[in-house]
C-alpha cells in the first residue's frame, strides 16, 4: 500500500482561498461593520479556538510582516502561543511580543494599551459575531434586522439591564454601530477597550471561522457604543494600579493570593507591563550589575521586588 | 501564582509529548498500524469518511491511529487535510440502482424484484460479549458471527447470484405515481459545495443534505428519534436500505465523456413518508433521503429521517419539533464545530471574568448601600437579609 504524500502550501491555505479571503475583506472594508459570509475553511485548530482569526491573518500576512498573538492581552498564553508557533512553521513568520513592532496583531479579547498605528492590521477572533444574536437566534431575522437597521431589540436590551441593576449591565462584547450604520459586535474585549476603536488609525479586521463571517473596521472610522442620553456608555474603572508595573488606567487581571480573599491586581497586556517596568528598572539595575535581558528577568525582578516597584513607578503614571 | 496562571512554550510541548506517550500505551504491545483499523475497524472508518467529507479509508484510518480513537478528533484531521486539495469539479450522479447491493431491505414489501439480501449486518445478532475465539464458527456458538469461519466465505455472497438489476424501491412506487417524484431543481444546477462556499440560510435541499451527511451521527440519530416521538411527526416507512459498491464517474473536460474513475461504498436509505395532496394534487407518499459513505446505516437511516423532517415548509406542514427548523438542525449539526466550541470555554477567560466581577462587585456594594439606608429607616426590621443582587446577569 503506497500511501499518498501530505504536504501543505505555504501559509497553510492553498492561494485560491486566500483570494476569495481576501474579496471578503475588501467587501468588509468597504461596509463597515457589515458581516460578510465567506467559505470558512477548515484550520489546524479546532473551531471556537481562533480558526477565523487564523485564516485572515493567513491571508492578509506577506513576508514582510511580524507577527504578534496574544490572548487576554497576554502573548504566552498557552492558544495565543500555539498560533503564533503555526505561523512560525507554516509561513516562516517573523514574530514578536512588542506591540509597537508588530504590522499585524491576532487577538483574543484584547486590544493593545499600547496606542496603535497606522499601517498597522488587529486579526480578532470573533466566537459569535452577530451582535442580535441572543436576543433573536435565527439568521434569516438578523440579517432582514441589519438591512433594515432595526435596531430597537439591543436598546430593548439595554433598558432592561437598568430596569433590573440600575446599570447597563454588559462588560464585554459591548454592541457598537460602526460608521453610523451597522451594529457590530467587537468580539469579546472587555468594554474597556471599545473607545480605542473609535476612529482607530489601524485597520481592524474580525473573523469568525465557525459562524463563517468576516467584518471589519477601516482605519479612522466613527465606533459609537451605545448608550442613552441618562445611561451613557462606561467602559470599566479600575480604583489601582498595576501591583507589577504600575501603570494606571490599564485593564487588570485579578490574580488570587490566597483563600481569605487577598488578591493582587496586574495589567492583563504584558507587553505593556513588561515594558513599562523594564523601563526604568533596567536603568537601576544596569547602574548596580550588567543589565539582564528584558524578557528573561521582568517578571521574576518585578515580582520579587514588587512593592519597591510599585511605590517607584506610581509618580511616574499617575 | 502569577507565572503560573501563564502557560508557555515548554509546557505545551511537554503536555504533547505526555500525549504520545500515554497514545502509545504499553510499549510491549506492538503498535496499532493503520490498515489494520482500515479492515478491522471499518464502520468506525466509514464513520471518519462521513463526517470528514472524504472518500478516502487509508487517510481516514490514519486520522484514527493519530487521533488515539478520538472520532471527532479524526474527523477534524481529515477535513483539515482535504480543505488544502484542489477541486476538480462534480462527478456523475451515482447509479445506486445499477449495481449489485451487498446488502438490500426493505421494510415495506415482502418481495420486490432483486430480492431482499442481508448482508454484513448487526441485526439479529445476539448483543452478547464474547471471547475474541478465533475458532469459533460463524453463526454457532452464541450466534454472534462477527468472525468468518473462512474468510473467503463473505465476499463471495455478495458477488451476484442475485438479479443483477435491482430498482430503487422508489422507483417501484413512482411507476404508480404513489411516491413524490425526484426531480432535479429547475436548471439542473450544479450542486453548490458547502466546503467552498458561505453558507446562507435558508439552504437548497442539495446544500442541507450535504450538511446532513457531515453531520453528527449521534446529533441527527437524536433528531430522527424525536420525529418519531411527536416532535415533528413524519409516518416513515424504510422503503429500502442498500448498502453496496457504486462506480464513481467523471466527465473529464479533455474527452467530454464520463470516464469511471474509482468505486466507492455507499449506504443509501430511502425513506417513505406520510402522504400529502390537496385539491389539485392526488395524495402521493413523500420521501426522504439518506447516504453515506462506507457502512454507515444508522447515518443514512437517520438523515433520511431528519431530510424528510426539514421539508416542512414544502409540504405545508406546521413546524412544531426542532427536527424540523432548519437553522436549529443545520447550525449544530456539525460536531467538529460543536466540539471546537464547546471545548474553547477551557481556554482563559479571564478578561471577560474580570469584567463581569467588576461589575458583580458594584451592583453589590450599590445594593448593600441600599440596604444599609433601608436598615436605617425601618429599624432594623430587615436583618439578616442576604446582600445578593437577586438576579443573575
Amino acid at each position: 500500500m503506497t500511501l499518498p504524500r501530505i504536504e501543505y502550501n505555504h501559509a497553510y491555505l492553498d492561494e485560491q482561498t486566500k483570494r476569495t479571503i481576501r474579496r471578503a475583506l475588501l467587501k468588509a472594508v468597504a461596509i463597515p461593520g457589515f458581516q460578510v459570509p465567506f467559505a470558512s475553511r477548515e484550520v489546524p485548530m479546532p473551531r471556537g479556538w481562533g480558526t477565523g482569526g487564523v485564516q485572515v491573518t493567513a491571508a492578509v500576512i506577506g513576508a514582510g510582516d511580524t507577527l504578534k498573538v496574544i490572548d487576554q492581552g497576554a502573548d504566552d498564553t498557552t492558544n495565543a502561543v500555539s498560533i503564533r508557533r503555526f505561523f512560525e512553521r507554516v509561513a516562516g513568520a517573523a514574530t514578536t511580543t512588542d506591540t509597537g513592532e508588530a504590522t499585524v496583531i491576532q487577538t483574543r479579547h484584547r486590544i493593545p494599551e499600547t496606542p496603535l498605528a497606522e499601517g498597522q492590521i488587529m486579526v480578532y477572533q470573533v466566537p459569535i459575531p452577530e451582535p442580535l444574536r441572543f436576543l433573536e437566534p435565527r439568521e434569516t431575522e438578523t440579517r432582514r434586522m441589519h438591512a433594515l437597521q432595526d435596531y430597537g431589540l439591543i436598546y430593548v436590551k439595554l433598558y432592561e439591564d437598568i430596569a433590573r441593576f440600575g446599570r447597563i449591565a454588559t462588560t464585554y462584547a459591548y454592541p457598537v454601530i460602526v460608521n453610523g450604520r451597522y451594529l457590530m459586535d467587537p468580539s469579546p474585549t472587555p468594554s474597556f477597550d471599545n473607545p480605542k476603536l473609535h476612529r482607530s488609525p489601524a485597520l481592524h479586521l474580525y473573523g469568525a471561522g465557525r459562524e463563517k463571517r468576516i467584518y471589519a473596521v477601516p482605519p479612522y472610522t466613527d465606533v459609537e457604543s451605545l448608550g442613552f442620553e441618562d445611561h451613557p456608555f462606561e467602559p470599566q474603572r479600575f480604583s489601582q494600579p498595576c501591583a507589577i508595573c504600575g501603570s494606571t488606567g490599564v485593564y487588570l487581571d485579578e490574580v488570587v493570593l490566597d483563600d481569605r480573599g487577598g488578591a493582587m491586581y496586574v495589567c492583563s497586556d504584558t507587553d505593556h507591563c513588561e515594558r513599562t517596568a523594564a523601563a526604568p528598572a533596567a536603568a537601576a539595575a544596569a547602574a548596580a550589575e550588567r543589565a539582564p535581558s528584558r524578557r528573561a528577568g521582568a517578571y521574576e525582578r518585578a515580582h520579587s521586588t514588587r512593592m519597591h516597584t510599585f511605590d517607584e513607578q506610581e509618580g511616574a503614571h499617575a | 501564582m502569577y507565572v503560573a496562571v501563564k502557560g508557555g512554550e515548554r509546557a505545551i510541548a511537554a503536555a504533547h509529548e505526555l500525549l504520545a506517550r500515554r497514545g502509545r500505551g504499553d510499549r510491549a504491545v506492538p503498535a496499532l498500524e493503520s490498515d489494520q483499523v482500515r479492515d478491522q475497524l471499518g464502520v468506525l472508518v466509514s464513520r471518519v469518511m462521513n463526517e470528514g467529507s472524504l472518500y478516502d479509508p487509508d487517510l481516514a484510518a490514519r486520522a484514527i491511529v493519530q487521533a488515539q480513537g478520538d472520532a471527532l478528533e479524526a474527523v477534524t484531521l481529515l477535513r483539515t487535510y482535504r480543505t488544502t486539495l484542489p477541486r476538480y469539479g462534480a462527478t456523475v450522479a451515482l447509479d445506486t440502482a445499477g449495481l449489485p447491493s451487498e446488502r438490500r431491505v426493505s421494510a415495506t414489501f415482502k418481495d420486490l424484484p432483486g430480492g431482499q439480501q442481508l448482508g454484513a449486518t448487526f441485526d439479529y445478532t445476539h448483543r452478547l460479549l464474547t471471547d475474541a475465539a478465533d475458532d469459533e464458527p460463524a453463526g454457532e456458538g452464541l450466534g454472534t458471527g462477527l468472525r468468518p469461519a473462512r474468510p473467503a466465505e463473505a465476499p463471495a455472497a455478495a458477488d451476484g447470484h442475485l438479479d443483477a438489476r435491482m430498482p430503487r424501491i422508489s422507483d417501484l412506487l413512482g411507476a404508480e405515481a404513489l411516491l413524490e417524484e425526484h426531480v432535479p431543481s429547475p436548471g439542473d444546477p450544479e450542486p453548490a459545495d458547502l466546503t467552498r462556499e458561505p453558507t446562507i440560510f435558508p439552504m437548497s435541499r442539495a446544500e442541507r443534505l450535504q450538511a446532513l451527511a457531515r453531520g453528527d451521527e449521534g446529533f441527527l440519530l437524536s433528531l430522527g428519534y424525536s420525529t418519531q416521538r411527536g416532535y415533528g411527526r413524519t409516518h416513515p416507512f424504510v422503503g429500502e436500505v442498500r448498502v453496496g459498491e457504486v462506480e464513481v464517474e467523471f466527465v473529464a473536460p479533455e474527452t467530454g465523456e464520463a470516464l469511471p474513475i474509482g468505486r466507492i461504498e455507499v449506504t443509501e436509505c430511502q425513506m417513505v413518508n406520510q402522504f400529502v395532496g390537496d385539491a389539485v394534487t392526488p395524495p402521493q407518499f413523500t420521501r426522504g433521503y439518506g447516504l453515506a459513505f462506507g457502512r454507515a446505516e444508522r447515518k443514512a437511516m437517520s438523515m433520511s429521517l431528519v431530510d424528510r423532517a426539514l421539508r416542512a415548509d414544502e409540504f405545508g406542514e406546521r413546524r412544531v419539533g426542532p427536527a424540523q427548523d432548519e437553522e436549529f438542525v443545520l447550525a449544530h449539526s456539525d460536531a467538529v464545530e460543536a466540539t471546537g466550541f464547546v471545548e474553547h470555554l477551557k481556554l482563559p477567560h479571564y478578561v471577560d471574568f474580570q469584567a463581569e466581577l467588576v461589575l458583580i462587585r458594584q451592583l453589590r456594594a450599590v445594593h448593600r448601600q441600599r440596604d444599609r439606608a433601608g436598615h436605617e429607616t425601618t429599624a432594623g426590621d430587615r436583618v439578616g437579609q442576604s446582600d445578593s443582587i437577586g438576579g443573575t446577569p
